[in-house]
């Protein structure tokens, strides 16, 4: 794994590389080198699999992260490429002529995070919500419990008990000592 | 009264109480194989007044939808095929209440209404517009005309042997030993058929147009209520009226009811028995099955009457 | 409840209709312009119509009796429910011992089993479905998430109650309920359906209004008719 980065590292921009496993790292690189690592992954360094490709918002740096994770089934090494994005009219550089199913994934992101991937097949098609006219939902932004409560009529009486204290004083009434 | 000499109002009242007999006895009889059929798998299984109880809640539902005029002749086209079938053939030999409306040439009828069903049902389920409906028709049409080839060809190697058309004489001449049967006497005509047989019990492996589980459920995916319980009637009937047939032509014929009730059930329980150990074909597997099989033992027994 | 950020504040925009299913002009091969309406012109968008029991009490016990002991349920799977109902059929629970069996299609089944959490797109689904079934028929709602939400209470897509939708005969409680538990059901509404309030069909259509104001309400993409025979 370490042989591949540096050989990476001569040509191309990256930052520390997270080693989870020695055969599992990720490592941060630069939005323009994205495709060009990519291809050579793929074509050069045997990751012909690419296990997934999905975001995470970091509302608080105003950044989108983009994970893609890819797989040498030889050598059992797996590798997440991060790219950082401005989360801004997030757009991201589609790579479904690398990956065919990457197109999938990069339509689930458009619908779930406003992710824009200009080029991709049929992106801006709905994948799995229907008619979804509010803000993409997995975005930290939006506000699931208040969507839900504003949409969807609660039955009363639903209560929420802390674990602890319920099961105590269920199992346990008479403790601590005193109580009743 | 010359084109029916023997003919007596008598027997219209006869004849009915033969389909209730037969329909009743249908209805009891799929149950049990089905409960049978439970038990082998370790269930307890239906209760075997079932069928009665489904058929009352068909008939019971409160809303229909028809699709046209078609749609509503289709099961009615499919049970006038069980019944004629039933009507037209002696079903216990030698009684004069059961004897039904057979006539000398009642063997060609038989064969034409063992058909009849079938082409009514893709009548009316084409009529419904639903694609699974024209999918399991279209299948059910081509497996059945493979499968009456061999039947035919049987059928016609028994007339050879026998001489006539008639049912009744047919079953005449098996009579006294059970060595007498077509089944000994002519076996080869008796396994074509008997292929046949298997193949339009609508059970496994022949139970493509109904597919449960590709095309739900197949013709008659639109049919509800009242459509669908004259359906239901029909398929107790109909696979006993045929299995009376084949007991006529090849089984030496029932006397009484028991022996019928007997041999109907034992007939029947081949192409159950049948059914469950095999996987099920595809239309194409099962034509290539007839032609290959079938149709080759029916001209056998035609070139070796 | 937990306290909500009230900052938040769902957009309601309209969903423009489907391209192909709007009204539009055609030219037919012979020249002629005509109008058409996909939604109306394939569709036939009567109301539902409420249906009165037999005059008789005696046939209609009688009938209450049939439909009880022959219960067809829609092979219909919505959540993790479908799962819960696949043993009903093994040795061990056997449900057809009651007169119970599934079969594939609408048309053909009386109750319709909501097995689960209930998303906005399945539940379009679930709508069609039950509007195609004959009547009399029933609805059985399975486990918490048809009750009020259950686990999915703060999700996006998911309705809480069932009952705002489509009305319910018999809710079965759980998080999944076990087969055991959905027997349970299914007797408790064999004695409802033979005490002949099993109604829902006839509630459904008297107070059709409502209910598809509530179905519109979270079904945002209606490109369906009204009521779907």
């Amino acid at each position: 794994m370490r042989e591949i980065l540096y050989r990476l590292k001569d040509r191309y921009h990256l930052g520390t590389p997270t080693f989870q496993r020695t055969d599992l790292c990720f490592v941060t690189v630069r939005r323009d080198e994205i495709r060009a690592i990519l291809t050579e992954l793929r074509d050069m360094e045997g990751f012909t699999h690419l296990t997934f490709l999905t975001a995470v918002d970091w509302i608080e740096e105003q950044l989108f992260q983009l994970t893609y994770m890819v797989n040498n089934r030889e050598a059992n090494l797996s590798l997440g490429l991060r790219v950082l994005l401005d989360r801004e009219d997030a757009t991201g550089d589609t790579i479904h002529d690398l990956w065919p199913t990457a197109a999938t994934y990069q339509r689930e992101l458009r619908e779930m995070f406003g992710i824009k991937f200009p080029g991709s097949p049929r992106v801006d098609e709905e994948f799995i919500l229907e008619g979804w006219t509010d803000l993409p939902p997995y975005r930290r932004d939006f506000d699931t419990l208040a969507y839900s409560q504003q949409t969807y009529n609660d039955r009363p009486g639903r209560v929420t008990h802390d674990p602890k204290t319920h099961m105590q004083k269920t199992l346990y009434p008479s403790y601590p000592k005193g109580a009743k | 009264m010359t084109a029916f000499p023997n003919f007596e109002w008598v027997q219209i009242a006869y004849a009915l109480l033969t389909l209730f007999i037969v329909i009743n006895y249908g209805m009891v009889m799929t149950a049990v194989v089905r409960k049978i059929g439970a038990r082998v798998g370790g269930r307890y299984g239906i209760p075997v007044w079932q069928n009665y109880v489904d058929l009352l809640k068909n008939i019971a539902l409160r809303s229909k939808i028809s699709h046209g005029v078609m749609y509503y002749l289709g099961p009615v086209f499919r049970l006038t095929g069980g019944v004629g079938l039933l009507m037209f053939v002696p079903t216990i030999y030698g009684s004069e209440w059961h004897q039904n409306f057979s006539y000398a040439g009642d063997l060609i009828l038989a064969l034409y209404f063992v058909f009849f069903g079938t082409l009514g049902m893709a009548l009316g389920a084409g009529e419904s517009g639903h694609p699974h409906s024209a999918i399991g028709v279209s299948r059910g049409l081509a497996q059945v005309t493979m499968a009456e080839l061999p039947l035919a060809l049987g059928v016609y190697a028994l007339s050879l042997q026998y001489g006539t058309l008639d049912i009744t004489k047919i079953v005449a001449a098996q009579q006294g030993s059970i060595f007498n049967w077509t089944l000994f006497t002519n076996p080869l005509a008796t396994v074509a058929a008997m292929v046949a047989f298997v193949g339009t019990m609508m059970r496994s492996p022949f139970d493509v147009a109904m597919a449960p589980q590709e095309i739900p459920i197949g013709p008659p995916t639109e049919y509800h209520s009242s459509y669908l319980a004259l359906m239901q009637t029909n398929r107790v009937l109909f696979p006993v009226a045929k299995t009376v047939i084949y007991m006529n032509l090849f089984f030496g014929g029932a006397t009484s009811w028991a022996e019928f009730a007997i041999k109907v059930f034992c007939l029947y329980m081949i192409s159950v028995v049948i059914g469950v150990v095999h996987p099920r074909f595809r239309v194409e597997q099962s034509i290539r099955f007839f032609l290959k099989w079938g149709l080759p033992l029916g001209v056998l027994a035609i070139l070796t009457v | 409840m937990k306290d909500v950020d009230d900052k938040f504040r769902k957009t309601d925009t309209e969903v423009p209709l489907r391209e192909e299913l709007r009204p539009r002009k055609v030219t037919t091969p012979d020249g002629q312009e005509i109008d058409i309406d996909p939604l109306r012109d394939y569709f036939c968008e009567a109301k539902p119509k409420v249906h009165p029991k037999a005059y008789s009490k005696i046939v209609e016990d009688f009938y209450n009796w049939a439909r009880a002991n022959s219960l067809w349920i829609l092979g219909f799977g919505t959540g993790c429910g479908a799962i819960e109902m696949r043993p009903l059929m093994t040795p061990r629970f056997d449900a057809y011992r009651y007169g119970i069996q599934w079969r594939p299609t609408p048309r053909q089944a009386n109750l319709l089993v909501i097995s689960g959490y209930l998303s906005v797109k399945t539940l379009k689904r679930a709508i069609r479905a039950y509007e195609q079934m004959p009547q009399p028929k029933y609805v059985m709602g399975l486990g918490s998430c048809t009750i009020n939400g259950g686990m999915y209470w703060d999700s996006y897509n998911t309705i809480k109650r069932l009952d705002d939708y489509l009305p319910v005969d018999m809710y079965v409680a759980g998080c999944m309920p076990r087969p055991e538990a959905l027997l349970h059901g299914f007797m408790e509404l064999k004695r409802v359906i033979r005490e002949g309030k099993g109604e829902g069909a006839n509630k459904y259509a008297e107070n059709f209004d409502q209910y598809k104001a509530n179905q519109k309400a979270v079904i945002k993409d209606w490109d369906m008719p009204d009521y779907n025979w």
